[in-house]
């Protein structure tokens, strides 16, 4: 606790209320991330994750409270300023133009272009071979974007981000459709630059044993509203679960690196695991 | 240097070489063939030759007519392509067209075109202004909150305009009707010097501009929200482009009468050989549109000569034709 403390706060978001639509809004939403940190964000559907992660590039406007970056409110920022500071990977963005790899990343370099700007300088190419260096996707460079996989579409869309050279990284679901071996290099690389390059990272998931190994905190939400936010033990307990996802699951333990996990338990098998719950938790080496 | 501008100078390179060669031949060719080498010596020496007369009075104006119409059109298509995200969106799908159309066929029935030369185009340019300021105010003051609906309520506008069109041209007499139909199927020719150097004027300044929003072009081809993620200030960006291509329409439509295809294909041409980089696309569409028009104009007053087909049928089936055939290919 005492290195966190001295550490700076890179996003403060206090009493933030906000909506996309009419009939679902943000509420009372506060938060901080420090520096070098990788907040997970878990909650069922429709809780609100994306939205809040909107909220912080400034895409969905504050309607009340406040979002800081770097103790000034995003809203005082100039919008090609901002974007050279917070990046996103969304769920949503489609490869579907017809624009080989290397010229796709280097649309990320806009919020360096100076006005006049034709051309793309050697300083963003340099960056640009860089981060599909860091990404592995070096060899796909020629290729064109809607002939890839989705491991490699991926993979192309965080080095778009990273090429914009941010210091807070905003990621909608990485992980989503991809095989446990693409998880799990997109989950490495994300520590790695947490450590490497200190970037702070706010990551939503959905599979909870993921958020439990690779985030500092979680935040676990429910209806637009923060239900509870902590480290992975404090959050990820039966009882938080139970009462936000609505369904039983069973609390255990990674062997290796002794982070909570959270096991699945189908309906057939509920009354068992009721009964048995405490036993099989602690018979888990 | 950069290897992307080393290619970008080639490519425009070779474009213009073509246009120029385009140029020469359709100087050289039409009811009187004069041969390219013989062009030369009659722009320098033989100023009271007949060949002059015709070069100078006939042929000059409507290449350079051609050049702008035929560019104007492809920006304009290039812009809403990329703006709308949508392949299938070309100049006229905004109404426009069906704006002047409207705008010249109140002063044909009116009878104003008879006093005073330039109030054909003049109404056309009026009429194409109400549907730009009508769209853009729509646009300007939010009330359209998605992109993709404003291309609806452009179709709308359309498909009004075009109505009150046919409304208009019932109530017209027999000769009117002739003349706002020959209107409709689209002419290089303009007879006023002054309105051929304004729309090349306005259509080349409008390429200058728009280049300079190309690399914002390829931004905003990602999507709108991805496009404000790279920090671009998507609204106003879009506001401009949407302008110019509506003054650039505007301006063809009323000269030259409604030509169609040249928008829709040659975008898509373009960006079949070139990729999708707009830096690249925007040059070589304003070229390429100008040599495509040349060429179907070329063909419109050769192939049944000494008469002369309206413009407008020619790009229609080359266009068409053209488009099954990548369309097919890819």
């Amino acid at each position: 606790m005492s290195n966190t403390i001295q550490k700076f706060p890179v996003l403060t978001v206090s009493q933030l209320r906000c909506s996309q639509s009419s009939q679902f809004q943000l509420n009372n939403i506060s938060f901080d991330i420090v520096e070098g940190c990788c907040v997970g964000i878990i909650g069922p559907n429709g809780s609100g994750k994306t939205t809040l992660l909107k909220a912080v590039t400034g895409y969905i406007p504050a309607k009340q409270g406040n979002i800081c970056y770097c103790n000034h409110s995003i809203e005082s920022y100039n919008q090609k300023d901002l974007s050279k500071e917070i990046a996103i990977v969304l769920q949503s963005t489609e490869l579907d133009q017809s624009i080989c790899v290397e010229d796709y990343i280097l649309l990320g370099r806009n919020p360096y272009k100076k006005r006049w700007q034709f051309w793309e300088s050697e300083h963003d190419l340099k960056t640009v071979k860089k981060m599909m260096k860091f990404t592995q996707i070096e060899s796909l460079r020629n290729r064109q974007i809607n002939a890839l996989s989705g491991g490699e579409k991926q993979l192309v869309r965080i080095a778009r981000a990273l090429a914009q050279e941010p210091k807070l990284f905003l990621l909608d679901e990485p992980t989503n459709h991809l095989d446990i071996a693409h998880q799990l290099q997109i989950l490495t690389l994300l520590n790695r630059l947490k450590r490497e390059n200190n970037m702070s990272i706010m990551i939503v998931l959905h599979d909870l044993n993921l958020a439990s190994e690779f985030c500092d905190t979680l935040i676990l939400m429910q209806h637009g509203t923060i239900f509870r936010m902590g480290s992975a033990k404090e959050v990820l307990t039966y009882q938080n679960i139970e009462s936000v996802y609505h369904t039983t699951v069973v609390e255990g333990e990674n062997p290796i690196s002794k982070k909570p996990y959270v096991f699945l338990v189908s309906e057939d098998n509920l009354d068992l695991s009721k009964t048995q719950s405490k036993h099989i938790t602690e018979n888990i080496p | 240097m950069n290897r992307k501008a080393i290619k970008w100078g080639i490519t425009i390179s070779i474009l213009l070489t073509i246009l120029l060669s385009v140029c020469l031949i359709a100087l050289s060719m039409g009811t009187m063939n004069i041969s390219i080498d013989q062009l030369f010596w009659i722009f320098f020496k033989g100023v009271d030759s007949i060949e002059y007369t015709i070069l100078m009075e006939i042929r000059v104006p409507r290449i350079l007519v051609g050049i702008a119409v035929g560019g104007a059109l492809s920006l304009a298509g290039v812009i809403l392509q990329a703006i709308f995200r949508n392949p299938l969106v070309e100049p006229y799908t905004l109404g426009i067209s069906g704006g002047a159309a409207l705008g010249v066929s109140i002063c044909i029935v009116l009878s104003l075109n008879q006093h005073y030369a330039l109030s054909l185009p003049f109404f056309g340019m009026i009429g194409a202004g109400c549907i730009i300021i009508i769209i853009y105010m729509l646009n300007a003051l939010g009330m359209v909150h998605n992109i993709q609906r404003l291309l609806l309520i452009g179709v709308m506008i359309s498909f009004i305009s075009n109505s009150l069109f046919m409304l208009i041209i019932s109530l017209s007499k027999s000769e009117q009707m002739h003349s706002i139909m020959f209107w409709t199927m689209g002419s290089l020719e303009e007879p006023n010097r002054l309105l051929v150097y304004g729309l090349l004027a306005v259509s080349l300044i409008g390429c200058m501009i728009i280049s300079i929003f190309s690399s914002d072009l390829n931004i905003l081809s990602l999507g709108e929200e991805d496009a404000f993620y790279l920090g671009l200030n998507v609204e106003r960006i879009r506001n401009v482009l949407l302008i110019m291509a509506s003054i650039l329409t505007g301006f063809s439509v009323s000269i030259s009468g409604i030509i169609g295809f040249v928008g829709l294909v040659v975008p898509h041409f373009v960006r079949q050989f070139i990729g999708s980089d707009h830096r690249t696309i925007i040059p070589a569409s304003y070229i390429t549109g100008a040599i495509f028009l040349i060429l179907c104009d070329l063909l419109a007053r050769t192939i049944i000569r000494p008469m002369e087909l309206p413009v407008g049928i020619v790009t229609g089936l080359v266009g068409g034709t053209i488009f099954i055939y990548a369309l097919v290919k890819k």
